[in-house]
């Protein structure tokens, strides 16, 4: 199990072997031009213009960029952005675990299209989904008009916010998880049986801890993805303010407002956190494989 | 090692657990993709494809299509010369490169189409500048170029890095060797064979491109037939309670995002082993 929890979507390779050939590295043309073009490009799409982020909530100082982050709207998006993400890739661990097992431990008619239409939240762009829940969802829609006498509401309170996150998360856990339980050795499983554990046995104490790094590692994408997430939710949202307003739409608000600094400060304080959780969760992630080796030896 | 071979689901439990997953995507997956065509057509063809015909949307299809017409093929070039460099050569610095390269998947689409702002709006670094030389890059076609760029910009380096790690740098060593020159080396041996997974990387950030919301709705000023793409006019279709049309160009997206679908599904059972290993199936 070699998987990292990095901030990307597809995992980092891990420990860069060098190609074999290490003499001959520098046989091969075009590292300078290749090198240039890749930093020179890096540099003008994304490190210039997140330094343009993080150069402008400080307009009015230090005190200017606490005052932006203070202000209760901000605070209160914050909140509704990180605690329902959360909640939703909370969920999503426990359903993509679930859909990734039957996926690779059973066969059944249909079983592969039902793999395929796994990635659909990462194909259909996020305004066609946002426009399809609200549909769905809305007091009048065909999930809606069946919650309604019981009175639950989803469309335009943060319950709809937390559908479409799930919506959107979903995939990351899937795939995170199904290659390493495709791989997981069917020895292990087998003997723990013979010793006698009963399958739910075998499935907490022996399949679950092998699985809890690529776990760690699914939430990790799925809660970045959600945090930050806009065309699905605005639309279910209904965007009340200090309700249901997410935070990429106070930035966007902001911005309408000509309050650049007010903008930026939001972006950088989301960023930040967003980064915050991914080390942490890395970290625990690291402990956990380190600690599993440490066992197995 | 040897993996499990699956098996029919047999017990109650496991029964119990394939319906529920079933059942689960059909819930959260499916009936969103049939709600989607289903509000298009409910008035029948004819307001379909009158809504299609308006000259707004047709411009917003355009447009779409030219801005994934220059941004994919720049992060296709820049993915080439990314993989070249990180898999073909050692270099100090390499580990903070590849993370630079997938920071634009954990940022928000909305900050990725704010830092445009901030650079080439008019309270921006370069806006005072750009408006002495009367240059437009936000709430212009400039402006959504860059913000899809960034927005997409991992895909296919993504794609590239890991198969070329796996396939080593052998055949082109052995063709240096021998006497190649540079680009013949990577015309003759490279690219036919990472060829697959290029396409694989360009598809999903054709996808991407087409369908990005959030950054482009931050940079395009929403100029009705001139800076709205396909996802921006659904969003003011919405909003003008024009049910039939919103879906109708929702239709189009979701048709694209299904024969996306479809093209990688058999981009990874055709050419399994030409792609990345966790592409395969």
């Amino acid at each position: 199990m070699t998987s990292s929890a990095t901030p990307a979507r597809a995992p980092v390779p891990e420990g860069f072997k060098p190609p074999k050939a290490s003499l001959h590295t520098r046989v091969l043309p075009g590292f300078k031009w290749s090198l240039g073009v890749t930093l020179t490009y890096l540099s003008l799409i994304v490190l210039i213009p997140l330094a343009a982020l993080a150069a402008r909530p400080w307009e009015h100082g230090l005190q200017g960029f606490l005052f932006n982050l203070t202000d209760g709207r901000v605070l209160s998006a914050l909140r509704l952005s990180f605690s329902v993400a959360a909640a939703a890739a909370f969920l999503n661990l426990f359903i993509g675990l679930a859909i990734a097992w039957v996926l690779t431990r059973y066969e059944f008619p249909g079983k592969r299209l039902m793999d395929a239409l796994v990635d659909l939240p990462f194909a259909l762009p996020t305004a066609v989904a946002g426009i399809a829940l609200t549909a769905l969802y809305a007091p009048n829609g065909w999930i809606g008009s069946l919650l309604t006498p019981l009175g639950i509401k989803v469309a335009y309170t943060p319950l709809g916010i937390f559908i479409a996150l799930v919506f959107v998360g979903l995939p990351f856990i899937v795939r995170s998880v199904q290659p390493v339980l495709a791989e997981f050795d069917a020895e292990v499983e087998e003997a723990a049986r013979t010793l006698g554990a009963t399958p739910i046995q075998t499935a907490i104490r022996v399949i679950l801890p092998g699985l809890t790094p690529a776990l760690i590692s699914g939430f990790s994408l799925s809660l970045a993805r959600a945090v930050g997430e806009y065309g699905s939710v605005i639309f279910i949202a209904g965007n009340k303010q200090n309700v249901t307003e997410i935070a990429p739409l106070l930035i966007i608000i902001k911005l309408q407002e000509f309050d650049y600094a007010g903008a930026a400060s939001v972006a950088l304080i989301m960023l930040m956190m967003s980064f915050g959780v991914l080390i942490v969760l890395n970290m625990i992630q690291l402990w956990i494989s380190s600690r599993g080796q440490g066992a197995a030896k | 090692m040897s993996a499990r071979a699956p098996t029919l689901p047999k017990t109650a439990g496991a029964i119990g657990l394939t319906a529920t997953a079933i059942l689960w995507l059909g819930l959260i997956i499916v009936l969103p993709l049939v709600v989607v065509i289903f509000e298009a057509v409910k008035e029948g063809p004819s307001p379909y494809l009158a809504a299609l015909a308006q000259p707004d949307t047709i411009s917003a299809i355009q447009l779409t299509l030219l801005v994934a017409a220059i941004a994919v093929p720049l992060n296709a070039i820049f993915g080439l010369a990314a993989a070249w460099c990180i898999t073909r050569f050692e270099f100090k610095g390499k580990g903070i490169l590849l993370t630079i390269l997938d920071l634009p998947f954990t940022i928000s689409p909305v900050i990725s189409g704010l830092v445009w702002i901030l650079l080439f709006g008019a309270n921006g670094w370069f806006g005072g500048w750009l408006r002495e030389n009367d240059i437009k890059i936000v709430f212009a076609l400039p402006g959504l170029v860059l913000a899809t760029v960034l927005v997409t910009l991992p895909f296919v380096a993504r794609e590239l890095i890991p198969l070329m790690i796996d396939q080593g740098t052998d055949e082109e060593v052995a063709a240096v060797t021998l006497g190649a020159r540079g680009w013949d080396v990577f015309f003759r041996i490279t690219l036919p064979n990472i060829k697959w997974a290029l396409l694989y990387g360009v598809l999903l950030c054709t996808a991407r491109a087409m369908g990005e919301f959030g950054a482009v709705s931050v940079v395009s000023g929403h100029i009705r037939g001139l800076t709205n793409t396909l996802p921006l006019q659904i969003e003011i279709l919405h909003y003008q309670y024009e049910s039939v049309a919103a879906f109708a160009c929702a239709s189009i997206l979701t048709g694209l995002a299904l024969i996306t679908l479809v093209l990688k599904t058999l981009l990874e059972w055709r050419f399994a082993g030409e792609l990345a290993a966790h592409r395969r199936h």
